[in-house]
């Protein structure tokens, strides 16, 4: 496969590697002090500084919510599309640029809520991508109403009167249950600790989740105490679906780290049929 | 009682008044308010007996609400810009099944671009969806209207689109003289399903309808919408009697009676439109303006007998067709093809561009000159289209045109590379 300049750079001895910051873009971010998407920001960075992964083969496609500016933040290319369309947005750019490491990052309004379905789906297929979901429990950018993954009792959001009652959504199990081949949970106060889990979910072929606890203290001052609760997962990552379903169905939301690693063979895209080989997509972009 | 309030609350207020039994939304500004001022009142007991609903989506909101009416409920919804896009197969379902739901649009842009400022092209994508739309001018009309829309609704079992310039009057707090419950209950009667669910009488609604009676069912809607016609300022005379206020109706107009000049709006712009009237009234131009308030159905003859003097209508709105032009001046241009005056079409105010007096006196200047083209737009900055124009022409792959804007605006900075 041809090489971009920057990764012929990276390939050349001598070269200086790519640093965390050679990621970020000029833009600041709009989040407010406090907020776990600035650790993701940060973990991201620094994963892709480890990867050594050229800027222009990683493309970052988000949805709508506060998360979701984060394309704007890195120097990668980056897709702002609209409100719970990331996943399938992402499907389409993945098989049509295999070579690209694709990340899609939102809120989980964005992607639990609105998003839902593509997320089944998204799990189901299988495509190489890495799911990264802000989760603070709550729409940030709508000024704090309850999401799926709000507290049924959680009664500060004003569209659910009283708290919405019902029993919040546990994206781990069904993104199991939907056959996501990678599940991971870090936490956004953490971004070090995000650092080795990130980069292991993109190494990972096929869809991999992970789960942010990204807290928004802004519309719900508790999730500070976030910081404090987390902790390690207990046990390794394991392989097996069946072992993994009793220890997601039993997860208080609160360990962090690789939770499964499945080994099913991920989507791909059959470009042969279609005449065209991954260097023929290339050659425009050539420099 | 009068009250100083936001918009948004103001609406709240008034859609409580109607007591609904059903409301479900989800948030999207500029619509937000309204539906988080109903949650909290009915967290507080302030509204009964209503069933507050946690949804996913816009879709899902609009589905819910398609199910409560069905089975008899007031139901009452509200959303905005791209909201109405994504609930828009159950926009054409819950009419197209004749549900009176009360939805309010606190109209924004559409994207791409994201946008999250005022225009109207949000509620006239669903123009023609076979929902009554009706336009507000100020926060009080919206009080009065969206109570009138629950009459209107059930009277016809027709669903009612409420519009609000999003931000201007959702979020601007003006004074607002709130009628009392009992008023209210006295102008809207509980509602009466016109398809009721009757255990003795079982029916499965959403029959599959092909050609042999389709065309029926379409002309019946419209039909159902000239009756609208006759019900909507009867409606209006109903409130102003026991409410004490004039509002909703069709059309309404301002110094329009011997205008040479009048201008066609929608929404808050008439504001500051009859303020430049007034200013150019008392240097003697003959100018004019009506408000359309009753947007679906279109009144054409309300239309048609407010122009009969005038020599120029400027149809002026905050919203576009690509590849045609205006929406709303297409209509009134229909409405007036028996009648020979020259309708200038001029779009403004898009994704929240101030529509400001200096720029409406300089319209009207030409205007009344004669000299402005049919399709006009307002405040365009020619300079920035040369050159985006100028960069297609030389660059086969000169990138995305809002990006490259914002670029030579400085809105962003240039990139690295
Ligand atoms: C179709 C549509 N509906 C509603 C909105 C309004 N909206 C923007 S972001 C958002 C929720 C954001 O919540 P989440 O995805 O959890 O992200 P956060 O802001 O908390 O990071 C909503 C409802 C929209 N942009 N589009």
């Amino acid at each position: 496969m041809t090489m971009t300049m920057t990764e012929q750079m990276l390939a050349d001895e001598g070269c200086p590697a790519m640093t965390a910051k050679d990621y970020r873009s000029d833009v600041k971010p709009v989040w407010c002090p406090g907020c776990g998407d600035h650790g993701v920001l940060l973990a991201l960075t620094k994963t892709l500084a480890e990867l050594q992964l050229a800027p222009e083969k990683v493309s970052v496609v988000s949805g709508i919510g506060c998360s979701s500016r984060i394309p704007a933040y890195l120097n990668t290319y980056g897709f702002h599309g609209v409100h719970g369309r990331s996943l399938a947005l992402a499907t389409g750019l993945k098989v049509s640029r295999p070579d690209q490491t694709v990340l899609v990052a939102g809120g989980d309004g964005d992607g639990f809520s609105i998003g839902g379905n593509h997320f089944l789906h998204a799990c189901r297929r299988n495509v190489d991508l890495t799911y990264i979901v802000m989760d603070n429990q709550l729409y940030g950018m709508t000024k704090g109403q309850a999401s799926p993954t709000s507290a049924p009792d959680w009664e500060k959001g004003k569209l659910t009167p009283g708290g919405t009652g019902i029993n919040p959504f546990h994206p781990l199990v069904v993104a199991l249950a939907s056959g996501a081949n990678f599940i991971a949970r870090v936490s956004g106060t953490n971004a070090n600790g995000a650092v080795p889990i990130l980069k292991e979910a993109i190494e990972h072929p096929g869809f991999s989740l992970v789960h942010v606890l990204s807290p928004c203290i802004t519309y719900n001052r508790e999730q500070l105490d976030w910081k404090k609760m987390v902790r390690p997962a207990p046990v390794e990552a394991t392989n097996d679906p069946g072992r993994a379903a009793r220890r997601l169905m039993t997860d208080d939301n609160l360990n962090l780290g690789v939770l499964y690693k499945g080994d099913r063979a991920p989507y791909q895209p059959d470009l042969r049929s279609r005449g065209v080989s991954v260097a023929d997509l290339e050659a425009p972009f050539q420099v | 009682m009068l009250k100083q309030m936001e918009g948004s609350m103001a609406v709240a207020e008034a859609v409580a008044l109607a007591r609904p039994e059903v409301i479900c939304a989800y948030p999207i500004t500029p619509q937000t308010h309204i539906v988080e001022g109903l949650g909290e009142m009915v967290k507080s007991g302030q509204l009964e007996n209503c069933e507050y609903i946690n949804v996913e989506s816009e879709f899902a909101a609009l589905s819910v609400g398609i199910g409560s009416s069905a089975a008899g409920a007031r139901t009452y919804t509200a959303t905005a810009s791209q909201g109405i896009l994504f609930m828009a197969e159950a926009v054409y379902n819950a009419s197209g099944m004749g549900l009176p739901i009360v939805m309010t649009v606190g109209n924004r842009a559409i994207g791409a671009p994201i946008n999250i400022w005022n225009d109207q092209t949000d509620s006239m994508s669903m123009r023609d969806a076979g929902w009554i739309q009706l336009f507000c001018e100020t926060n009080q009309e919206a009080v009065d209207v969206h109570i009138q829309a629950f009459k209107i609704a059930e009277k016809l079992s027709v669903p009612v689109m409420v519009c609000m310039d999003g931000f201007i009057l959702t979020h601007a707090y003006e004074r607002i003289d709130m009628p009392e419950q009992a008023q209210i209950d006295q102008f809207l009667p509980p509602f009466n399903p016109r398809q009721v669910l009757d255990p003795a009488n079982p029916v499965s609604m959403g029959a599959m309808v092909g050609p042999e009676a389709f065309t029926e069912v379409r002309y019946l809607a419209h039909r159902r919408q000239m009756d609208a016609l006759e019900l909507i300022p009867q409606v209006a005379q109903e409130y102003a009697e026991i409410v004490g206020r004039d509002s909703g109706g069709l059309i309404s107009t301002y110094k329009a009676e011997d205008a040479e000049t009048l201008v066609i709006s929608l929404g808050s712009v008439i504001g500051t439109i009859k303020d430049v009237i007034d200013q150019r009234r008392e240097e003697g131009e003959k100018i004019g303006c009506v408000a359309i308030r009753s947007f679906r159905p279109f009144p054409i003859a309300e239309i048609r007998k407010a122009c009969a003097n005038a020599k120029r209508i400027v149809v002026l709105e905050k919203c576009f067709a690509v590849g045609m032009g205006g929406m709303v001046a297409s209509n009134v241009r229909m409405a007036l093809s028996t009648q020979p005056v020259p309708v200038y079409n001029v779009i403004a105010g898009l994704g929240g561009r101030p529509i400001t007096q200096t720029s409406l006196h300089n319209l009207f200047n030409e205007a009344a000159a004669d000299k402005l083209e049919g399709l006009h737009f307002l405040d365009l900055n020619q300079e920035v289209v040369e050159r985006e124009l100028e960069r297609q022409r030389l660059d086969e792959c000169s990138g995305s045109v809002a990006e490259n804007i914002l670029r030579d605006i400085g809105a962003v900075a240039a990139s690295k590379v």
